[in-house]
């Protein structure tokens, strides 16, 4: 089902969790809210699970608007951060426990959650205790017990961010694969763009309350709207010219005789290996950097090019860019 | 450096050489060591001093030495035969006052517990509540005994205001010196010692766990029922076994609101030391320790005690 907010707002006293954000998911979607930590992506799925009232604004799920109603009666489901389960049941009783409100009858209700564990190649550890159980495996019963209220909409915050790197990108695929088999729309919180790009089919990157952009990952990639998105994204380097800001991905800067009618000397202050490119740090005058950096550029060369032509820090290069590569940016 | 020597350095990491782990088992014990000697000398020695006096023979002059199981004869006098005898009788009266102060205070101290736990926000508020909850106990136990008198009393203030209210003509007579005083006192006493384990266990519960049963679909008695009393359980049965062991051992309570005319096993025993007959004494304590002891046995089955701890 298609999910829509419509001026959606959360206020805590004076101070704006989310701030009036409109977006319109399509139905079997899978949506990323990409952002730094408060920047009002969880507050935003709690309240499109109903689980944080909406100071203003509203959320449609399908074809109607859902106002204050429970999660269940919204057709939504949510997968906690930390995934929730109840410590005092089994894999089979938690995955169960909607089916137990509901009122249906032990044996049916064990058979259903068994063939959801089954579904999340959980079958086996039905009988363990949440305790018992990895980080990894305690979010496939997490994951097995919000499908099995039967949502039309999955909201999962951070799912992936309490797993080893090695697990996460494992857990990764196994939720493209569910959500593509089932159909559902899937909206998942995260702050990794990495995690980003690989899942989503529409990225919305939200800063302090507002929705920066939303899009493909592609577009988000190519052609960032606005400097904290080129910067959150990574890969890019966002330049201040006298006519205003541009974006230029770090793969496309040219160094030395390539660098173009753009170009400026700058210093080598930082050289790291990576295998398959390399990335330069570089100062210039007159740009300044950025918070978080450690260098105002950054170029990545392919390690033939770089090989062909090492750098050390302390030399003194020029660099530019081709004019295509150049993006201007909002803001 | 190869895999088995990366292993070994694991276990080597894992496990501190053997001399080392002797050191810190020693200084365990070590720090478990005072209240280890508090609670021999304290406790240990006194009951078993208790347990030896039970089995000596006293007369109306004198106690004297001996091995003779004549004390625990005289406790259960009578018992075999087809009417209840004293001491039954004595053990179904507390008995009946522990079974209702428990049906008391548990649903009282649950909900106290839960309104700190679940709607009191501030930290400050609540330990302001908190300490609400132990004004019972900023006086002695006398002072607060007597003064039921006139708020219970025939012509006490709750009396006053109902004939002044015009709600009864004759004073309720069994307000004070009753068993309904008696559950009052002990409802009053010993309510905080439900609250606060209870407490403990609900403070514990991840708020996301009620927010997923609510994502589930549960409403808010199905969560109560399926989620949050199953996880406040072990707070439960320290909180009853708080309250069994106070109520069993009481003397003072029963007989101050009781008016000295209702028996229990702790006024039994106090009776008995009054008359000097210390081993009768102590054979009806070990009676009521061993009792005591059964119930808290069938409370801690109920719950993984070493997970709470």
């Amino acid at each position: 089902m298609n999910v829509e907010l419509i001026g959606l707002t959360k206020r805590y006293g004076t101070a704006i969790a989310v701030d009036a954000i409109d977006l319109k998911v399509p139905s079997g979607a899978y949506c990323c809210l990409l952002g730094p930590s408060g920047c009002g992506k969880t507050t935003t799925l709690r309240m499109i699970g109903g689980h944080e009232r909406a100071s203003a604004g509203e959320v449609v799920i399908g074809p109607k608007a859902v106002g204050d109603a429970a999660p269940s009666e919204r057709g939504t489901a949510m997968m906690f951060q930390s995934y929730a389960l109840f410590p005092h049941l089994d894999a089979r009783d938690n995955v169960a426990f909607s089916l137990k409100m509901r009122g249906v009858g032990k044996a049916e209700r064990r058979a259903e959650a068994m063939a959801m564990l089954d579904l999340v190649q959980m079958g086996h550890l039905a009988g363990r205790l949440p305790a018992q159980l990895s980080g990894g495996q305690q979010q496939r019963v997490a994951l097995a017990r919000a499908l099995l209220t039967g949502p039309k909409v999955l909201l999962l915050d951070e799912p992936l961010s309490a797993l080893d790197p090695f697990l996460r990108v494992r857990m990764r695929v196994e939720l493209k694969r569910i959500q593509t088999e089932l159909g559902l729309t899937f909206i998942h919180v995260t702050h990794s763009q990495e995690e980003a790009m690989a899942l989503s089919d529409l990225v919305v990157v939200m800063n302090a309350g507002r929705i920066e952009q939303a899009s493909d990952p592609r577009t988000v990639f190519e052609r960032p709207a606005t400097a904290f998105v080129a910067r959150f994204i990574g890969g890019h380097n966002v330049i201040r010219l006298p006519g205003g800001m541009i974006a230029v991905r770090a793969d496309r800067m040219r160094l030395g005789a390539e660098a173009g009618h753009a170009a400026m000397p700058a210093r080598v202050v930082a050289v790291e290996y990576q295998g398959t490119s390399v990335h330069v740090g570089l100062d210039a005058d007159g740009l300044e950097r950025p918070s978080e950096g450690s260098a105002a550029l950054t170029a990545v060369l392919s390690d033939v090019d770089f090989a062909a032509r090492p750098l050390r820090p302390g030399d003194t290069v020029t660099v530019g860019w081709d004019m295509a590569a150049a993006h201007r940016l909002d803001a | 450096m190869n895999d088995l020597a990366l292993s070994r350095l694991a276990e080597a990491a894992a496990s501190p050489a053997p001399s080392g782990r002797r050191r810190r088992r020693a200084l365990a014990y070590l720090q478990a060591a005072p209240l280890a000697f508090v609670f021999l000398v304290f406790l240990v020695v006194p009951l078993v001093l208790t347990g030896i006096v039970s089995l000596w023979e006293y007369n109306e002059y004198a106690i004297v030495p001996a091995l003779t199981l004549q004390n625990y004869a005289d406790v259960f006098d009578g018992c075999l035969s087809a009417d209840l005898c004293t001491t039954v009788r004595t053990y179904l009266s507390t008995l009946k006052f522990v079974a209702l102060t428990l049906a008391i205070t548990l649903p009282l101290g649950f909900a106290i517990a839960y309104f700190l736990a679940f709607h009191i926000r501030s930290n400050t508020v609540r330990m302001g509540l908190f300490l609400l909850c132990t004004i019972p106990f900023w006086t002695s136990n006398v002072i607060r005994m007597i003064s039921w008198i006139p708020l219970l009393g025939r012509n006490g203030l709750v009396n006053d205001t109902l004939r002044g209210l015009g709600l009864i003509r004759e004073p309720i007579e069994g307000l004070l010196y009753s068993d309904f005083a008696v559950v009052l006192a002990f409802v009053h006493l010993d309510t905080v010692f439900m609250i606060v384990p209870i407490f403990n266990s609900l403070a514990r519960i991840d708020r996301r766990l009620i927010e997923a049963a609510r994502d589930c679909g549960a409403s808010g008695a199905q969560t109560l029922w399926n989620v949050v009393l199953p996880l406040a359980k072990p707070g439960i049965a320290i909180g009853a076994i708080f309250v069994v062991t106070l109520v069993m051992g009481d003397f003072v309570t029963v007989g101050v609101m009781g008016g000295q005319q209702i028996a229990s096993v702790g006024k039994v025993i106090q009776v008995q030391m009054a008359y000097l007959q210390f081993p009768a004494a102590a054979a009806n304590a070990m009676v009521l320790l061993a009792a005591v002891l059964l119930m808290i046995l069938g409370l801690t089955r109920m719950i993984d005690l070493r997970r709470v701890l």
